[in-house]
């Protein structure tokens, strides 16, 4: 049987690397921008304006235009061969986009509202604070939930918590994954990827409590096992079931990730992600959190081979 | 076996069902959802904002410093903004209160978000009008001098009753406008009647005074935007202030008084959210996500076929049916389908097969423990049950959180994609539990022996 338990530090160590760089983002953006995450308008309020027009403009153009009426703190992007621009810009009122309407179509003809979107700082306030409380009030429920479901092994508040350490572990490989892409192509954590970082956690959880429902059943069954024994069984005998339904999964996120359209991509790329590191976190994290806790130790010790009393069994 | 044999005819009977919801055909009445008229609506499934573009605009009270919101202030304000939307001939918008200060209007195929907020915002036109003898009850809609086309636009939105329109293409003469009321309040008279008492402002009262006095014991209506809001008789001339009576209840005298006193919102309304998506756009999505779906579905499929034979021919037909239950509930409830609705969908569609997956390598296990075929697959179905059911629990627990977040701040993203997550992992659970356990029943369920065949049926 393959010691997947013995190898903590290195599993713990690779959960790091993918951790870190969401947290130097955050001290970076807190420091540089005055707020951690990179949120969208659904959180801080503003406007996007997809339009498109018959001929390609340069992003620069079309932002000096947003410049002149007044309107410095303007980003603009452009898709779809340059044909369409995505701009970012303060929260208006009807007449004020009227004006940039016109100032627009004077210099590049004729324009199509593609998407509209306007939002108040008071609202996205909330709205951002009602996601962290959905977060905090998701986390919090799913470990009550564990805990009682695993009543009836020993210390079954420890499930909840590793599976809640899992869960913050996918959170923050997910935002790794957002950081960087902020970076390099200008995400932005929406209302959709909420959605997306969400779902990730209760695909996680869902994904840990398969494979410690099966310790739950092994330690009633292997009773002079030690406990990493039949966690590291736990998880093998499971192994099938992870690939096969992670394979299943994959199949479907990289079918919309590649025809799904422009609107889903990011959505689905983080959700992506997120499932991958949830199906490592539950292996390589929620389980080896449980041995450690039991073993006391965060590293496995060489003088004591918890797998030695039960290598003889085969796999 | 012959609770199997039930089974598989349940099973058969309940498929049938739901794909006969889901094929576009006419459905029975019974069937079918009635609208407010009582006019039965096809079942159909309905599309977002996302998915068939519109507009949605979210509207905040906006009080001055110090005023507080009066009770069912909110209420009023919800159904003239209603008023307005049906005004801009919209099919199925829908309007709704979001906490206690919010009003959501969603407007599908809508695309020009500014001539919505427009109409929504615009202060309501009150008018005082000459009946000219016709006999007008509260509701009418009407044209006036001041809005001739009223009915016209009233009859082209597609939910029009014509009987709340039955002056057609008369044209009733406009005395006077709103401008000329000061202020108007519900008061009870000394027999505790409830009137509204109005005062009138100081170019208004002569107005105002010329025409009661040449009217004396005729009706004169009240109109907003074009509706009837009261025709009571002029009893006597009134200069600055004058008394409506009726048979109103504090309710009524209450919203008639505040509806003449604004015009028409009893509350500042502020725009805090708009979105507006092309209808392009959408009907790209509708097209790459169908696309996405059944393909990402399809090698689902093949995989499950790959890895799991004969099993995984069953599962897939049960998924086929799961797929088509889903689809008979969006159209029986309705749920709205959005862009996150279907992902939300597609993912439950992997939580299905994910089940599965779990029976089946259960099953494998005890068929190499050496259990016969037919004890394996109680024991698998058992066995796997307690993980299917506690990870399922915890994905719902998500859902449901997900959802009260959604509601609270009319994100209809997020209450649709946790609305069809949760329903496809409750349906899932049953699909795995009823269905796959059936066909697998009834494929092995007579096999005591372990034999070659079955090995190879199951293919461990």
């Amino acid at each position: 049987m393959y010691r997947i338990v013995e190898k903590r530090k290195l599993w713990f160590s690779i959960s790091v690397i993918f951790v870190l760089p969401s947290l130097l983002f955050m001290i970076w953006s807190g420091i540089t921008r005055g707020q951690l995450l990179p949120l969208s308008i659904d959180y801080t309020g503003g406007t996007v304006w997809e339009v498109s027009f018959d001929q390609a403009v340069q992003p620069a153009a079309v932002r000096q235009i947003f410049v002149n009426a007044g309107y410095g703190d303007t980003t603009v992007f452009t898709v779809n061969n340059d044909q369409t621009a995505q701009i970012k810009f303060k929260p208006v009122e009807l007449d004020e986009k009227e004006n940039l309407r016109q100032a627009l179509e004077a210099q590049f003809g004729p324009l199509t509202e593609v998407t509209y979107r306007s939002l108040g700082p008071s609202i996205g306030r909330e709205v951002s604070q009602a996601a962290f409380f959905a977060l905090a009030a998701a986390s919090i429920l799913i470990l009550l939930y564990i805990a009682w479901a695993f009543r009836s092994v020993p210390h079954p508040f420890r499930y909840g918590v590793a599976a809640v350490i899992a869960l913050i572990h996918d959170v923050l490989v997910t935002l790794s994954f957002l950081a960087i892409m902020n970076l390099v192509a200008g995400w932005e954590l929406d209302a959709l990827t909420l959605t997306a970082i969400l779902t990730v956690i209760g695909y996680s959880v869902n994904d840990t409590v398969v494979i410690f429902d099966r310790l739950r059943e092994n330690i009633h069954r292997y009773r002079n096992e030690s406990f990493a024994v039949v966690a590291n069984r736990s998880i093998i005998e499971t192994a099938t079931r992870s690939i096969a339904t992670q394979i299943t999964v994959l199949l479907i996120l990289v079918a919309i990730l590649v025809l799904g359209g422009a609107t889903l991509q990011q959505f689905v790329a983080t959700m992506l992600v997120g499932f991958i590191s949830g199906m490592y976190s539950s292996i390589f994290n929620a389980t080896q959190i449980l041995v450690a806790w039991d073993e006391k130790s965060l590293f496995h010790r060489s003088g004591k081979k918890p797998a030695s009393q039960g290598s003889a069994v085969p796999a | 076996m012959r609770n199997t044999t039930i089974s598989l005819i349940v099973i058969a009977i309940l498929a049938a069902l739901a794909v006969y919801i889901v094929l576009p055909v006419p459905h029975p009445d019974w069937m079918v959802r009635s609208d407010a008229a009582g006019k039965p609506t096809p079942l159909e499934l309905k599309l977002g904002l996302d998915l068939q573009g519109g507009t949605q605009v979210m509207l905040e009270a906006d009080l001055p410093e110090g005023r507080e919101l009066q009770p069912g202030a909110m209420e009023t304000a919800k159904n003239i903004v209603e008023r307005r939307v049906n005004s801009l001939g919209v099919s199925e918008a829908v309007v709704q209160s979001q906490g206690d200060n919010r009003i959501t209007a969603e407007l599908p195929g809508v695309s020009d978000p500014d001539q919505a907020i427009e109409t929504i915002r615009s202060t309501g036109q009150l008018e005082f009008v000459d009946p000219q003898g016709q006999f007008l009850q509260q509701g009418m809609i009407i044209n006036t001098t001041n809005r001739p086309t009223t009915v016209q636009d009233y009859l082209a939105s597609p939910n029009a009753d014509p009987s709340a329109a039955p002056y057609g293409e008369r044209i009733f003469p406009t005395a006077m406008t709103g401008d000329v009321l000061r202020t108007a309040i519900a008061r009870q008279d000394q027999f505790g009647l409830w009137e509204i008492g109005f005062e009138l402002t100081g170019p208004g009262s002569d107005q105002f005074f010329a025409y009661t006095s040449a009217n004396i014991g005729q009706p004169m209506a009240i109109v907003l935007d074009g509706v009837v809001l009261s025709a009571p008789t002029i009893q006597a001339a009134i200069r600055d202030q004058g008394v409506i009576t009726g048979q109103f209840s504090e309710a009524e005298a209450n919203s008639l008084a505040i509806q003449m006193r604004y015009g028409s919102l009893p509350v500042p309304l502020k725009v805090v959210d708009v979105r507006s998506i092309s209808a392009t756009l959408g009907q790209d999505s509708v097209n790459s996500s169908l696309i996405a779906g059944l393909i990402g579905m399809g090698s689902v499929f093949l995989f499950m076929v790959l890895m799991y034979r004969v099993p995984g021919l069953l599962a897939n037909l049960a998924l086929l049916i799961y797929v088509f239950f889903n689809l008979a509930i969006y159209k029986l409830v309705p749920v709205t389908l959005t862009l996150a609705g279907i992902t939300g969908f597609l993912l439950s569609v992997g939580m299905a097969v994910d089940a599965n997956i779990l029976i089946f390598e259960r099953l494998r296990e005890e068929l190499r423990g050496g259990r016969s075929p037919r004890l394996a697959v109680e024991a698998g179905f058992s066995r796997a049950w307690p993980a299917i059911f506690d990870s399922n629990l915890t994905t719902l627990i998500s859902c449901a959180v997900l959802y009260v977040f959604g509601n609270q701040f009319g994100a209809s993203i997020v209450k649709g994609y946790a609305l069809t997550l949760g329903l496809g992992v409750v349906l899932s659970m049953f699909t795995a539990f009823f269905i796959t356990r059936t066909f697998m029943r009834a494929l092995l369920g007579n096999r005591t022996q372990r034999t070659k065949s079955a090995q190879t049926i199951v293919g461990y």
